[in-house]
C-alpha cells in the first residue's frame, strides 16, 4: 500500500499530493515540472515537505503531526535516481556493495548481478560503462539495499533506443521476479505502460487522476505489447 | 665535495621535520573547517573565515609573537604546557607550530576547493544507501576531493619549509632544535664568507618549493581538465 499525503513549496512551485493505492507499481505520470521528482524525493527522505505523510506498506517514513521524519539512511529506500549517481571513484562491485546490508550477503550479490547481467562488468568504473549499463548498475545497487521498496526516477531517460530495451527488459525481469513495492517517475508513455500496475497523473502539482494501467493504456491507444521506442505524450 | 656541510644537512632534515609535523598534525583540523566552510552555514561565518586566512595576511612576525604570548613559558596556554612538562616555545614542537599556522589558510582553502567540487548528489545517492555521515564522508566526499588534499598538502608543506619570521620570533634559533633551513640561510647571508653556504641553502629552497609547486599544480590542473571533459 503506498499513502501519499503531502504539501511542499519549492520557490514559486507547490505541490499537493494525496493519494493511497494498493498498487505493486505505481506510476507519477506528467509532464517535466509537474512534481513527479519532487515527489519521488520527498519519499526519499530528500527533501522534507512542509506537512504531510507517507507511508509504504505500513511503515511510516515521515508524519509531520506526529513528528516522524526519518533520515534517508533509515528509510530502507532502493533509489534509482535519472542521473544514476554511481560514485565515479569506485569500481562496479564496490558500488554495487555500497548499500548492502550484510557484506556476506554472497547469495543476494549473485542473484542480482546475474538477473542484471553484471559480471563482466564488475571490476570496471562508472566512467567506462555505457548508458544502458550504467542504468542497470544503479539499479543493482538500489536492489542490494534489500529496500522494502524501489524509486525509479525516469529510468530509461536519456538513453538511446537499444539502452532503453535493455534497460526496460531487466526492469520487466525485476518487477516479475522482485515483487517490490515500486514507484516509478516517468513521462514516458511506454515506460509506464509496460512497468506500472496503477497510474497517479499530476499535472501542475495536483493529482489530476489516478488509474489503473488498463485504463492508462486505453487512454493513450497504446497496444498492450508497446513498442520499446520513445512515444509522444498522448494528446489529452 | 659534500654538497651541503653537516650544519647545513642538520637545518635541513630540521626543516623536513618540522615542515611534515606542522602539517600532517594540522590536517585534522583544517579538513573540519574546511568541511565546515563548504557544507555548512552559519552565523558569522564571513568572521570565521577571515579568522582561518588571518595567519596569510599578518605579517608573520606579529603570528610569531602572538604565538609566543600564547604559548611562551608565561603564556596563557604555554604555562600549562610547561607544568606538564611539553614545554613547546625554544622547542622544535614551537617550530612545528609556528610551520603548522602559516601554513594553514592554503591547507584549508585548498580542501574547501576540493570538497565543493564533489557533486552534493553523489551524498545524497549514499545516504538513501544506508550510509551516515561519517561513512559518506570518509568514503565519498574525501576520496573525491583527493585532488585538493594532495594540493593542498604540497602547497602547505612548502610554505611550512619556507616559514622563517613566525618561527625566529616565538623559538629563536638554536642550532638543531630551532635553527630550519631558511633561519640558517638567513644567518649564512649575515655572516662573512657565507656566501656558498648560503647558495647551497637558496637552491635546496627553490628546488622544494618547485617540486612541491608542481604536485600542486598538477593536482589542480588534471582536476580542472577532468571536470571540463565530464562538463
Amino acid at each position: 500500500m503506498i499513502e501519499l499525503d503531502l504539501a511542499v513549496q519549492r520557490g514559486e512551485f507547490s505541490l499537493e499530493l494525496s493519494l493511497a493505492s494498493p498498487a505493486r507499481a505505481l506510476a507519477l505520470f506528467g509532464h517535466s515540472g509537474c512534481g513527479k521528482t519532487t515527489t519521488l524525493l520527498a519519499i526519499a527522505g530528500l527533501l522534507r515537505p512542509q506537512h504531510g505523510r507517507i507511508a509504504l506498506d505500513g511503515h511510516v517514513l515521515h508524519d509531520s503531526r506526529a513528528g516522524i521524519d526519518l533520515p534517508p539512511p533509515r528509510r530502507a529506500l532502493g533509489v534509482v535516481f535519472q542521473d544514476a549517481r554511481l560514485f565515479p571513484h569506485r569500481s562496479v562491485r564496490d558500488n554495487l556493495c555500497y548499500g548492502m546490508p550484510r557484506r556476506d550477503a554472497s547469495d543476494a550479490f549473485d542473484d542480482v548481478v546475474q538477473l542484471l547481467d553484471l559480471p563482466a562488468l564488475l571490476k570496471r568504473k562508472p566512467g567506462q560503462l555505457s548508458g544502458g549499463q550504467v542504468r542497470r548498475v544503479a539499479i543493482g545497487r538500489a536492489l542490494l539495499r534489500q529496500p522494502r521498496a524501489l524509486l525509479l526516477d525516469e529510468p530509461l531517460a536519456n538513453l538511446h533506443r537499444e539502452a532503453r530495451s535493455e534497460v526496460l527488459e531487466h526492469l520487466g525481469r525485476l518487477k516479475r521476479e522482485f515483487a517490490l513495492t515500486t514507484i516509478l517517475v516517468s513521462h514516458q508513455f511506454d515506460e509506464v505502460a509496460a512497468l506500472a500496475d496503477s497510474v497517479a497523473r499530476l499535472e501542475d502539482g495536483r493529482l489530476a487522476a489516478l488509474e489503473g494501467v488498463d485504463a492508462f493504456r486505453s487512454a493513450g491507444l497504446v497496444p498492450a505489447a508497446a513498442p520499446l521506442v520513445p512515444h509522444p505524450l498522448p494528446t489529452r | 665535495m659534500e654538497l651541503l656541510t653537516h650544519s647545513e644537512m642538520i637545518a635541513l632534515g630540521l626543516s623536513f621535520k618540522v615542515s611534515l609535523v606542522g602539517v600532517l598534525c594540522s590536517l585534522p583540523v583544517a579538513i573540519g573547517c574546511a568541511w565546515l566552510l563548504a557544507r555548512t552555514r552559519f552565523f558569522g561565518k564571513p568572521f570565521f573565515e577571515g579568522l582561518l586566512l588571518l595567519p596569510l595576511i599578518l605579517p608573520p612576525v606579529v603570528t610569531g609573537y602572538i604565538l609566543l604570548i600564547v604559548f611562551g613559558h608565561h603564556g596563557a596556554i604555554g604555562r600549562f604546557l610547561d607544568a606538564a612538562g611539553l614545554s613547546i616555545a625554544f622547542r622544535w614542537t614551537g617550530a612545528a607550530l609556528a610551520a603548522a599556522v602559516m601554513a594553514f589558510p592554503l591547507l584549508v582553502v585548498a580542501l574547501r576547493n576540493g570538497f565543493e567540487s564533489v557533486d552534493r548528489k553523489l551524498e545524497h545517492a549514499a545516504a538513501t544507501l544506508g550510509a551516515g555521515p561519517w561513512r559518506i564522508f570518509f568514503g565519498i566526499t574525501l576520496p573525491l576531493s583527493l585532488r585538493g588534499l594532495v594540493a593542498g598538502l604540497a602547497l602547505a608543506f612548502a610554505r611550512a619549509f619556507g616559514e622563517f619570521g613566525a618561527t625566529i620570533t616565538f623559538v629563536s634559533s638554536i642550532p638543531g632544535e630551532t635553527r630550519t633551513l631558511p633561519i640558517a640561510l638567513y644567518e649564512l647571508i649575515s655572516t662573512p664568507g657565507g656566501e656558498d653556504g648560503a647558495l647551497r641553502l637558496t637552491l635546496v629552497a627553490v628546488v622544494v618549493a618547485l617540486v612541491a609547486g608542481s604536485v600542486a599544480a598538477l593536482m589542480l590542473l588534471r582536476g580542472g581538465a577532468r571536470q571540463e571533459v565530464e562538463a
